[in-house]
């Protein structure tokens, strides 16, 4: 029985978190002896289809309907666990993405299957299929087991690396229109901003607090973002206050990120925060306050003043750069 | 309007989370429990758009006895009745199957969800319902806006936003931007003392999933510290050492 993968895109292109995901359901398929097939729904160029290979795929389904062509969980739902069905495939693996996370439940439901959200971690197949996730908002771990007979995993982006030692994968048209009842539901309009890193996604993120006292003072922590190619992110106070939208808003009751550098600026470091931040690989904090808990949990820290250090630091990044 | 709020029992956001029994059990000895605060936004735009009397906000739980005081601050908040469906939250599945068959048997025009409970974030319960009852579901809204019988709402991808429209009934997650949490006044209070809260028993759903056990992240080292005048050595440090740019 092959595991089957869904290939999530963006306006056309797969994105790393895909990439990930096909790494990581290559690595099921290997602990399982069988074969990976991957699904695309959506516009996207036979060249990138061809390219999962790479990462392991052996087989795609290309579903290229026009009525599918936008994200309509319901529907790609539907197209998805069919296709699991026709291929036999029991474990169904996707990124848990803000639409993975629309989607991997009602996959679930439809092949009554165990939903393993969050994934961090190759599930562990001795005698019991467990999976580790996150929990208690980046706080803690949970290792779930599966019980039932097909399993759906999400896989939190930026936990799995990308292995890259396979070849062209074959790519085959799929035929799948989804149910007439799954069509309720219309997009009226998608705002993506294609200058901007995305949050969950990077791997790099400059995050800033009260510390820095006002919103007309995030122009420095934009040109360090700028200069590392980071994300933009804040802490609770300060998206409260209006001052950074919500959707940059990291921590307990925010957005759990686990980027390779996570940088703090001016935040003190609660622990509805840190909860958030809690899997970066490594985390930089700039405070003037030496107590500040954030110190705790840092990797590097520098105790100082952000008007003045994060200058400097800006200029030490362009140093680098220039001499790279 | 007919409007129904799921809402989750869960730890503190303060809480320090430990285990017992060798990391099997989670610890609620000493932890004080709060309705989860994305449950608090969408109970909070659900007493919004049913304002003055145009409509009703029923809360559902999952859960003992033991998870009372928060349904009743729910009721405190403004919610106008009630239900507990009397087991234990065992997975985010058991509890949309529950959720699901109160609802065949009660129908509403509007269910919201948190984006997720925060304690095992799953954000799966607002899309299994939908797809238990054959509804639309978007898992994380960042608003919400009710025209007639369509609904609006807004919500988060990768570097952006999308807006869907669809015909009510949906489920939807809400998140920050839904709606500002409400602080339940006095009156609110006391009145919440005598609002219907309903007891009803589960109905029997096959579990898929079993946490058996927890961990905690790994501790990190020793902080290394850099002299704020000395932001090269930071960069190299984050180059040759740590190896993140």
């Amino acid at each position: 029985m092959p595991v089957l993968v869904y290939t999530e895109n963006a306006d056309g292109k797969f994105k790393k978190s895909t990439f990930e995901a096909v790494s990581y359901a290559r690595a099921i398929a290997d602990q399982n002896n069988t074969n990976l097939v991957a699904i695309s729904i959506g516009d996207v160029s036979s060249d990138q289809l061809i390219a999962l290979g790479k990462y392991g795929a052996e087989k795609v389904l290309n579903v290229s309907n026009a009525k599918l062509k936008n994200f309509i969980n319901q529907a790609y739902a539907s197209v998805i666990a069919d296709a699991a069905k026709k291929e036999g495939a029991d474990i169904v693996v996707l990124s848990n993405s803000f639409s993975g996370r629309g989607l991997a439940p009602r996959i679930g439901v439809k092949l009554q299957a165990g939903v393993a959200d969050g994934a961090v971690a190759l599930p562990e197949q001795t005698g019991k299929f467990t999976v580790k996730k996150t929990a208690f908002s980046g706080k803690a771990f949970a290792v779930v087991e599966l019980t039932s007979i097909n399993k759906v995993i999400s896989l939190t982006p930026n936990s799995y690396k990308v292995v890259e030692n396979g070849g062209a994968a074959t790519v085959e048209d799929y035929a799948a229109e989804g149910n007439a009842s799954d069509f309720k539901a219309m997009i009226k309009e998608i705002v993506r901003s294609t200058d901007k890193v995305s949050l969950p996604d990077a791997d790099i993120v400059v995050s800033a607090g009260r510390g820095l006292k006002g919103p007309e003072n995030w122009g420095m922590v934009e040109e360090l973002a700028g200069l590392l190619g980071a994300a933009l992110a804040c802490s609770k106070p300060v998206s409260d206050a209006g001052w950074r939208p919500h959707s940059e808003h990291v921590g307990q009751t925010g957005i759990a990120v686990s980027p390779n550098l996570y940088i703090a600026i001016g935040i003190s470091g609660a622990i509805q925060h840190l909860a958030g931040v809690s899997s970066s690989k490594v985390i930089v904090v700039i405070n003037k306050d030496p107590e500040a808990p954030f110190f705790k949990v840092a990797d590097y820290g520098i105790v100082g003043d952000a008007f003045e250090v994060v200058p400097k630091l800006i200029a030490a990044v362009k140093e680098y750069k220039a001499s790279a | 309007m007919k409007i129904l709020v799921c809402i989750s029992n869960v730890p503190d956001t303060t809480t320090k989370i430990t285990f017992t029994d060798n990391n099997t059990q989670f610890n609620n000895n000493g932890v004080q429990f709060i309705l989860n605060p994305y449950d608090e936004i969408a109970l909070a735009r659900a007493i919004e758009l049913t304002d003055g009397g145009n409509g009703t906000v029923t809360v559902i739980n999952v859960g003992e006895a033991s998870t009372e005081p928060t349904i009743r601050k729910a009721l405190a908040i403004g919610a106008t009745d009630a239900v507990r469906v009397n087991a234990k939250a065992h997975d985010a599945w058991y509890v949309a199957a529950q959720v699901a068959a109160y609802v065949k048997a009660n129908p509403f025009d509007l269910i919201l969800t948190g984006r997720e409970s925060i304690d095992y974030n799953g954000s799966k319960v607002a899309s299994m319902l939908g797809e238990l009852l054959d509804l639309p579901s978007v898992s994380i809204i960042k608003k919400l806006d009710i025209d007639g019988d369509n609904v609006t709402v807004e919500r988060e991808i990768e570097g952006g936003k999308e807006v869907l429209t669809t015909p009510l009934p949906i489920v939807a997650g809400a998140a920050e931007g839904v709606a500002e949490p409400k602080i339940p006044n006095m009156r609110g209070i006391m009145s919440a003392r005598t609002k219907p809260l309903t007891v009803i028993e589960p109905v029997g759903v096959k579990t898929l999933s079993e946490i058996i056990s927890y961990e905690t992240p790994a501790p990190r080292g020793q902080v290394k510290l850099v002299a704020a005048d000395d932001t090269a050595k930071l960069v190299d440090l984050l180059h040759d050492e740590a190896r993140v740019i």
